[in-house]
């Protein structure tokens, strides 16, 4: 057993937990963070990513301890109060989601590719940088429409603050 | 997976004798594969000891002609390191096609060579451009470095810090990419060094890993173009066949994507 400490949406937590536990357990088992989910469980379909410092990796890909001191944000820290993040606006607005499994990986890997490419993002490098993210459902068309649209919410609401 | 202990090392030094005190441990890295294949249970170090924060281990320099990277760097900050990108551009795409954008955030140089995957980039990178491998014990040339599928020249213990790379005059990379493993059903890695050696070398291909062919590096010094490859012929024997190709078809893959590696290198 090892204590891990993280800071989750903001907020300093500290958990006990065996050191083969991966950081989505603690995520989902020992601080109820639901949102982030458990695809696949062989790191390919991305349900489970999260921001850690900053970067979008794959909570099931990693252990507790290799977090200890980061900064995690998942799906539940994204929205400020009511007001949704704009990119999951954009995946409500555009139908971006149809049994919602996928949505929170992908909600928290479009957000860190529109980071990375800012407004020099088009349709296939969307399509591209998705490619560690599985949908089954939505055939991925009105995913990528939500990502550009929220490229733009972004770019317009960084432009504001 | 089963029950583990988990050590972060601060320095390499401490790593190493973290795992000399430890009964079966493996270096932790990336974790991009180590970590999968530990939830199937195909692996059960005692303990895993994590390299991935030993700051002397993270980062890309250049230096002359030389190409260093430090081996806890990972895939994204290779593919977008402005160093990388203007000495061995190549290089840095390569790493721009490895696994996905969140393996890439984790997964490293040093955790890639060292598992040797038959299937992975970096290796194919490492022999083309003659690179030579650094660890807490000596230097190794990539020519002696890779032994076969998931084998190396790596003692029990011994850790890679860095790998450096001479800058080349030319060099290319073209990968058939596996649309759902992101691995290389068969990719070419080909380089023209300063002093006019050719070297080329294929990932995916052979049923022992990594290998250089001899055949394309000697119609190339012939004559440096795709069209100098249009007659060779790569024997399909040694070479993988699965689900996905022949050992016939990764035989033509050698070729074409060397043809199109060429092609890139300019």
């Amino acid at each position: 057993m090892s204590t891990v400490k993280l800071t989750v949406n903001g907020k300093a937590v500290a958990v006990d937990v065996e050191d083969r536990t991966l950081l989505v357990h603690v995520l989902r088992d020992h601080l109820n963070l639901t949102g982030t989910h458990v695809g696949c469980d062989t790191s390919q379909c991305g349900a489970c990513v999260v921001h850690m410092d900053g970067r979008a990796v794959k909570s099931c890909t990693m252990l507790a301890g290799q977090a200890d001191g980061a900064n995690v944000t998942t799906i539940e820290g994204i929205a400020k109060g009511d007001e949704l993040h704009p990119m999951q606006a954009a995946f409500r607005d555009n139908h971006g989601l149809q049994c919602g499994y996928c949505t929170p990986g992908m909600i928290m890997s479009a957000i860190d590719i529109v980071h990375r490419h800012g407004g020099q993002l088009d349709e296939a490098t969307v399509r591209q940088e998705l490619e560690g993210n599985i949908c089954r459902c939505t055939g991925y068309h009105n995913i990528v429409k939500a990502v550009l649209d929220a490229a733009g919410r972004m770019k317009v609401s960084q432009a504001a603050e | 997976m089963y029950q583990t202990t988990y050590h972060r090392a601060s320095s390499v030094d401490e790593a190493a004798s973290l795992f000399g005190k430890s009964s079966e441990a493996k270096f932790l890295a990336g974790g991009q594969t180590l970590l999968p294949v530990m939830k199937q249970r195909l692996a059960a170090p005692t303990d895993v000891i994590d390299l991935g924060k030993i700051k002397d281990m993270i980062g890309v320099e250049a230096s002359g002609d030389t190409l260093t990277i430090k081996a806890a760097t990972p895939h994204y900050d290779v593919a977008t390191s402005d160093a990388a990108k203007k000495a061995i551009p190549a290089l840095a795409y390569l790493a721009s096609l490895i696994g996905d954008p969140a393996v890439r955030y984790r997964g490293t140089i040093g955790g890639s060579i060292a598992n040797n995957d038959p299937a992975a980039d970096y290796p194919a990178g490492l022999l083309a451009l003659g690179a030579t491998v650094k660890t807490n014990k000596r230097s190794i040339a990539a020519d002696d470095f890779f032994k076969g599928l998931f084998t190396t020249a790596l003692e029990d213990g011994e850790i890679i810090t860095a790998v450096s790379f001479p800058v080349p005059a030319k060099a290319g990379y073209a990968k058939m990419r596996h649309p759902a493993s992101r691995f290389a059903l068969t990719a070419v890695f080909v380089a023209q060094t300063k002093s006019g050696e050719i070297r080329v070398a294929a990932t995916g291909a052979s049923q022992s890993g990594v290998m250089r062919v001899g055949v394309i590096e000697a119609a190339l010094k012939a004559n440096w173009s795709p069209s100098a490859l249009d007659s060779v012929n790569i024997p399909a024997s040694g070479l993988l066949a699965d689900i996905h190709g022949t050992a016939e078809y990764r035989a033509n893959l050698v070729k074409v994507m060397a043809q199109r590696a060429v092609a890139a290198a300019g």
